[in-house]
């Protein structure tokens, strides 16, 4: 039960982001009297600097967040994990080779990188997607790989090999099943930070393009009217705190029980 | 001796890839490059112009040589829009960033060593308790939300530090608390885990049972190789924080690497965006090699190659 909080706040900003289209919300209206309101009954968290619903926009932005963090690591847990699987288990030139290319891809410190392909790619979610994809892999094909090493030469994988199961077959059934719980934890940290890296490239003007909300470009306009309007910045703030935070104290309790040292 | 010429033997691959991919990056450009950076407004010998600066009517490989051959004499080309040599555009800017990010990790070193020491020394504790959850909290705060809280609450309410610019010396405060603070979450749990692990270890017992006073078994026998490890993430970090500095700089308006680069972004100054991804992932790799390298020189297990 003690995740039970954690997971509440991951279910409420996921309901959020599945329902946000059918709440009746407007996040896009615009209230010319109410620019930078405070709070009040209609609008909870106040209005921006447009005067638009804080809040609606707020919901509708986590439907961006959730949609980038998953699909992203969707993509990047099967690219990175087939690409390990393959490294670590034939070995050999192949498995040199690959490694080289991820080294070259740790690199590049922190988001550096998705920064740079979103700036060239140019602006938008489908780019900003493909950005985070291309620099994300990684992280799933170093641990597969390691894995994989230690798992080869198990009595299980080699009495599937003297009994003439495929390759496909082995990685498949005996050896991925191995690499699940490092890999489940490994994805739960993974989206936590890719809401981040979604919001800092929103919040650099590569994301998703106005009218449409997402917190990182909320932020970058709360922090512009930061002086006549600290509830902008704070409501932001807060929801991408209390995601990050959930999903990260999720995947510690994951860790814990799976017994997966990170 | 040995060691040191393997790890930088190693590298060389590293620093090929980082070249290759840094000078890739315009051809990622969808459409021709030379039009989204000039605009519709220029005119078709502008174009012409600058495809030839740019050396992009040349066969890619080509292009690849002469692009290491630049590098290699330290010449980054030419701003587009800033009509200035990069490398002097850059020049300018890397002490700034430099400053910032060595106050960060001052302040880092300052808040996590003693909190993860503390969080280990009381373990379970309300300090351990205290310590693992502003770890927890601070980790889950980018700059870009920690930086405009540090202003609301230091500037405007406090009133105490200015709110951004470079102006007074107090102005790098708040930048480089901003910046400071994802490390020191970084180092408290990491000090908290290894000095954990050392105090169980058979010589501390040792130590203790032969009638040392606590303090100096602490200090010296459960802090010392606690602390390596902590070496290397310092080193790993210091690389991330000049990748941290791209946000940090833009939010407070510090004149550094980061800066420059978001506002090659902003104009599609492509060359100089490149120039800066490079640079700043080049001191990436080279302070990871030195910390490998110092590594070496702390812990004499990594010498003999174990």
């Amino acid at each position: 039960m003690k995740a039970s909080l954690p997971a509440f706040i991951v279910l409420f900003w996921l309901c959020a982001a599945v329902a946000a289209p059918w709440l009746g919300l407007s996040p896009d209206t615009i209230h010319l009297q109410n620019i930078l309101s405070h709070p009040d009954w209609h609008a909870w968290l106040g209005y921006d600097d447009l005067g638009r619903d804080i809040l609606a926009r707020l919901l509708s932005g986590a439907r961006v967040s959730v949609t980038v963090a998953v699909t992203v690591t969707v993509v990047t847990f099967s690219v990175g994990t087939t690409i390990g699987l393959l490294a670590g288990y034939f070995g050999g030139w192949l498995d040199k080779l690959l490694m080289h290319s991820t080294d070259v891809f740790l690199a590049f410190p922190g988001i550096l990188l998705a920064i740079a392909f979103a700036a060239v790619l140019g602006p938008g979610v489908g780019n900003l997607m493909l950005a985070l994809c291309m620099t994300s892999w990684v992280s799933y094909t170093r641990l597969t790989r390691a894995q994989v090493l230690a798992i080869r030469g198990r009595q299980h994988v080699l009495a599937a090999q003297v009994l003439g199961a495929s390759i496909p077959r082995i990685l498949r059934q005996h050896i991925l099943p191995l690499l699940l719980a490092p890999l489940l934890v490994e994805m739960t940290f993974s989206i936590a930070s890719l809401i981040i890296a979604e919001a800092s490239l929103s919040f650099l003007g590569l994301g998703i393009q106005p009218p449409a909300a997402s917190w990182g470009a909320m932020l970058r306009d709360g922090t512009r009217y930061l002086l006549v309007a600290p509830h902008y910045v704070l409501a932001v703030g807060v929801s991408l705190m209390s995601l990050v935070l959930a999903v990260n104290m999720l995947g510690d309790s994951l860790r814990d029980s799976l017994q997966v040292k990170r | 001796m040995s060691f040191a010429i393997k790890r930088v033997w190693g590298v060389l691959p590293v620093v090929f890839g980082v070249l290759l991919l840094t000078f890739l990056l315009v051809h990622l450009v969808p459409g021709d490059p030379v039009e989204v950076m000039l605009g519709d407004s220029a005119t078709s010998g502008d174009r012409a112009q600058l495809r030839a600066e740019l050396g992009l009517d040349q066969p890619l490989a080509v292009q690849f040589c002469n692009y290491l051959k630049h590098i290699a004499h330290g010449d980054f080309g030419r701003s587009i829009h800033q009509h200035a040599d990069i490398s002097t555009l850059i020049a300018e800017r890397v002490p700034a960033t430099f400053k910032l990010a060595l106050l960060a990790l001052a302040i880092a070193l300052l808040m996590g060593l003693p909190l993860g020491i503390a969080a280990a020394l009381h373990h379970l504790h309300w300090p351990d308790r205290f310590a693992t959850l502003s770890a927890l909290t601070l980790s889950a705060m980018p700059h870009f939300w920690l930086g405009p809280l540090l202003m609301l609450v230091f500037s405007l309410w406090l009133g105490w530090l200015p709110i951004s610019g470079m102006e007074s010396k107090a102005s790098i405060v708040l930048p480089a608390l901003t910046l400071a603070c994802g490390l020191a979450a970084i180092l408290t749990r990491m000090t908290r885990a290894s000095l954990l692990e050392t105090l169980n270890e058979d010589y501390v017992r040792t130590a203790r049972a032969k009638g040392l006073p606590e303090r100096l078994v602490i200090l010296r026998h459960a802090l010392k190789p606690a602390l390596l490890p902590v070496v290397t993430v310092v080193g790993l970090q210091l690389g991330s924080l000049l990748a941290g500095a791209v946000i940090t700089e833009t939010v407070f308006g510090w004149e550094g690497i980061g800066r420059l680069l978001v506002e090659s972004i902003e104009k599609r100054d492509y060359p100089v965006t490149q120039a800066c991804v490079l640079v700043i992932s080049l001191s990436y790799v080279v302070i990871n090699l030195l910390t490998d390298l110092a590594y070496g020189r702390l812990d004499p297990r990594t010498e003999s190659g174990h």
